[in-house]
């Protein structure tokens, strides 16, 4: 019997590709904060001296294709992934794998998505959708910050494959494999190791870029951009900031809120209340994320033009770093039973 | 965030599609809402854009008053890089900074100016005779 396949959206397209493949596969426990939180995706880094899009690069959560892997390695299932160098095989392969029924993860560039909104199109690569079937030349995809199911043309699909520049997709698909029934048990000691995992990233991640200490290095930074880069750069920079905190989905510290939603689960597979309460900080962490973009906002729409408030912006940074810092140390010291 | 502070901005979303949030709900648990936009993004986006066109504006003029090529317009207008141009192409970006002066572009075989038609997506003609 063919199963069917059920468009899920999300806040965030890989988290919404994993969860979605793995209810298809008949994990129905997923959910999108289990399975970020799982695979401990929640992180921060600011790269130096890379510019993307003329503006700085941070990033609020770990390398793509991360979340997946580790969520799916968590509960003893495994992931394949394929990359390809000829584009008609790439096409093969993934044709294939929909006619036999089985819906398959795709990495994408959005430059050349159709459904997606014209001013949402820049050259961004880690997008994440998920095809599963195939109508004329015409594939159906469930693109997780989609509210529907939409189509891509073959031609389009090409495109989109094969975007080219940082993280270029080469095609690369994707789709879990050696699927069992996980037991509770597994759930809740994939639920400690993400924990884990996640605490000892954002507190000792070695160097000043990433983790909590990279919040406070962003920080440091915008208090440097009016003299160093002049009124209009510098409110391009807080844009982008702005902005990275998500493209689509997500938005100021959107981040933070699916992993206080995790917390929240968590304690109730672990029947612990303490987590409850680390989860109300990541909310606070989101909220002042949110803040702080109201702050940088003010700066890029009014060009307001006055060091003072790049400072104000500074202090949010360096308190929301606080903030998490203080909930990762929590988490790190907590003794979790599964 | 709580649900009823959800922002429901108009934003460049519409019509396409909503985001999705995680927000508590009446009794602190926390749940998914959809939201149309929220203006603080919007702006970001909007200043983004407002700086493409500019950039793109000012090198059609190069362009019309002969200091620059079309691969330089057409590079602006795709939001691409000297790095991304170099990767649709195969040209090296040494080469393609040449190619942006137009006595070096004039003298283009038909064979490379089609590479850069393919990376931008348009015709071969359209980047002949753009004239800024």
């Amino acid at each position: 019997m063919k199963k069917e396949f059920k468009h899920i959206q999300a806040a965030h397209c890989e988290n919404g590709v994993a969860t979605s493949l793995l209810r298809y596969h008949g994990l129905d426990f997923a959910t999108e904060p289990l399975v970020f939180g799982m695979g401990s995706g929640i992180f921060y880094i600011h790269i130096p001296f890379l510019m993307i899009n003329g503006g700085p690069a941070v990033s609020y959560r770990t390398m793509p294709g991360f979340i997946f892997s580790r969520a799916a390695k968590l509960l003893g299932l495994s992931v394949t992934r394929k990359k390809f160098s000829n584009e008609q095989r790439a096409k093969e392969f993934l044709d294939n794998k929909i006619k036999l029924g089985e819906p398959v993860g795709c990495q994408v560039g959005v430059f050349n998505l159709p459904y997606f909104p014209p001013e949402y199109r820049f050259h961004f690569n880690a997008h994440n959708l998920i095809t599963f079937a195939k109508e004329g030349n015409e594939y159906l995809v469930s693109d997780p910050v989609m509210e529907d199911v939409t189509r891509l043309t073959e031609e389009n699909m090409m495109k989109v494959r094969f975007a080219k520049g940082p993280f270029a997709p080469n095609g690369h698909v994707y789709y879990p494999e050696n699927i069992k029934a996980v037991s509770d048990e597994t759930i809740r000691r994939a639920i400690v190791k993400g924990i884990k995992r996640a605490s000892r990233d954002m507190l000792y991640i070695p160097g000043p870029i990433a983790g909590v200490s990279g919040i406070n290095y962003t920080a440091k930074h915008i208090r440097k951009w009016r003299d160093k880069l002049g009124a209009k750069k510098a409110a391009l920079y807080l844009g982008q900031i702005v902005r990275m905190q998500e493209e689509i989905g997500t938005g100021g510290g959107g981040f933070r809120f699916i992993y206080a939603a995790f917390l929240e689960e968590a304690s109730k597979y672990l029947s612990d209340d303490r987590l409850l309460k680390v989860s109300d900080e990541f909310t606070k962490a989101g909220d002042l994320w949110r803040t702080s973009a109201v702050q940088m906002g003010r700066i890029y729409k009014g060009r307001l033009d006055d060091q003072k408030y790049y400072e104000e912006c500074a202090d949010m940074l360096n308190q929301i770093s606080a903030i998490e810092k203080g909930a990762f140390r929590e988490l790190k010291n907590m003794t979790l039973k599964y | 965030m709580k649900k009823e502070e959800i922002p429901q901005d108009k934003s460049a979303l519409e019509k396409y599609t909503r985001d999705m949030l995680y927000v508590k709900n009446a009794d602190g648990k926390y749940t998914t809402a959809l939201s149309t936009g929220w203006e603080v993004k919007k702006v970001a986006l909007d200043n983004a854009w407002e700086d493409i066109n500019e950039r793109v504006k000012e090198t059609a003029l190069a362009v019309k008053n002969g200091e620059k090529s079309p691969v330089a317009y057409y590079m602006e207008l795709k939001l691409m890089d000297l790095t991304l141009l170099s990767a649709y192409t195969g040209f090296w970006k040494f080469n393609i900074k040449r190619h942006m002066k137009p006595s070096v572009f004039a003298k283009l075989s038909d064979e490379k100016l089609s590479r850069y038609a393919k990376a931008f997506d348009i015709t071969l003609q359209e980047l002949k005779n753009f004239k800024g």
